[in-house]
């Protein structure tokens, strides 16, 4: 009998722990919900970064003489590329960030993703012109192979033409000065 | 009533009907390739891939924009002659392993694909440990003294005596 109770209590007492597992796996999961709180989980992870611009070749806008190529991107300046379209939006907002970024001397190219160039061309006539050079991407080809999924993105280059950073959405003032300028400076070495 | 039934019911096999198109799919006629097998092939790899604007549907299903544009890349790829896998690789080079709604099994997707066996495993586990113990803890029966005191208690009521309450008084009831 004594023997029987001694097993029970045994048994009872192995099985104690278990009553904390259900508070052990709520602190686990809200530290997991609190560590990605914030972030936008629309950003996905880019598969270029790390990686040399892909290989593309843009006309210019009608009435322009610039377009872009891949081998624009290879001058040894670290630059913003940044895909835009007048029927976006958000690249609206963006625009006087863009605009920001040029006075301060850094070197901002456009891809004009899946837009008509009469409307393009209006849309920097009206808002300013931060491009120094504009590609024409009308049937968003050369978007794909920068792995664009919407606009507007801004992607990063180092000086030889890697991919440091790939930003999708608007840029605003804070993500300039959280993630774009660092990742600029990262890319001058 | 079985009228009704019956018309709903043509109507639905109609629009499953394989010649009355896809009606369920974004998939337009035009975007269509020519050689059936190489279409059934498209659709195979269209189920496969992530529309990236809508996340949550295949470019198959999806509307947008940009899962025209990867279906025209899936349908151009194999008018060239890739094969499945050169496919895949071409869009998840550009879009990452995202584009892909079956992650392939890597040590960052382990979790994922088994995570739910091993938590039903678990529960399993928990479940029938729990009734093990629980048949464990079960009381005892009656000892032996207690089986004699309990005979000589009812030899002492006799048979027609009310049962005893908790007090070892008989019951009111």
């Amino acid at each position: 009998m004594a023997q029987a109770s001694a097993m029970r209590t045994r048994a009872r007492g192995g099985w104690r722990w278990l009553a904390f597992l259900p508070l052990v796996l709520m602190l686990v999961l809200g530290g997991v919900f609190w560590l990605n709180m914030g972030k936008n989980p629309a950003e996905l992870p880019s598969a270029l970064v790390g990686k040399p611009v892909p290989d593309f070749d843009l006309p210019p806008l009608p009435g322009r003489t610039d377009g872009l190529a891949a081998a624009d991107l290879r001058d040894g300046q670290p630059k913003l590329v940044n895909v835009f379209a007048s029927w976006c939006v958000p690249c609206r907002i963006e625009h006087p960030v863009l605009m920001d970024l040029q006075r301060q001397g850094i070197s901002v190219v456009g891809i004009n993703y899946k837009d008509e160039p009469a409307k393009a061309l209006a849309f920097i006539d009206q808002l300013g012109d931060p491009y120094a050079r504009i590609g024409a991407d009308r049937d968003g080809r050369a978007a794909i192979d920068w792995g664009v999924y919407g606009v507007p993105e801004t992607f990063v280059i180092d000086r030889e033409g890697r991919i440091v950073l790939r930003f999708p959405g608007p840029l605003s003032p804070e993500i300039v000065r959280d993630r774009i300028l660092p990742a600029l400076a990262g890319g001058e070495e | 009533m079985t009228r009704w039934i019956g018309a709903a019911l043509l109507a639905f096999l109609l629009v499953l009907a394989p010649d009355g198109g896809t009606p369920l799919l974004a998939v337009t006629p035009d975007e269509q390739l020519a050689d059936p097998a190489q279409e059934a092939r498209a659709r195979e790899l269209g189920r496969e891939l992530r529309c990236l604007v809508c996340q949550n549907q295949s470019i198959d299903d999806s509307d947008a924009d940009l899962a025209r544009d990867l279906r025209r890349i899936v349908r151009e790829r194999i008018a060239a002659g890739d094969d499945d896998q050169a496919i895949l690789a071409y869009l998840t080079d550009r879009y990452g392993e995202f584009v892909l709604l079956r992650p392939p099994v890597t040590a960052a997707t382990w979790l994922l694909w088994f995570g739910p066996l091993a938590l039903l495993l678990a529960a399993g586990a928990t479940a029938f440990l729990w009734r093990r113990r629980s048949a464990m803890e079960q009381e005892p029966g009656l000892s032996a003294e207690e089986e004699r005191r309990l005979d000589r208690m009812l030899a002492e009521a006799g048979p027609d005596a009310p049962l005893p309450g908790p007090g070892g008084r008989p019951s009111t009831g």
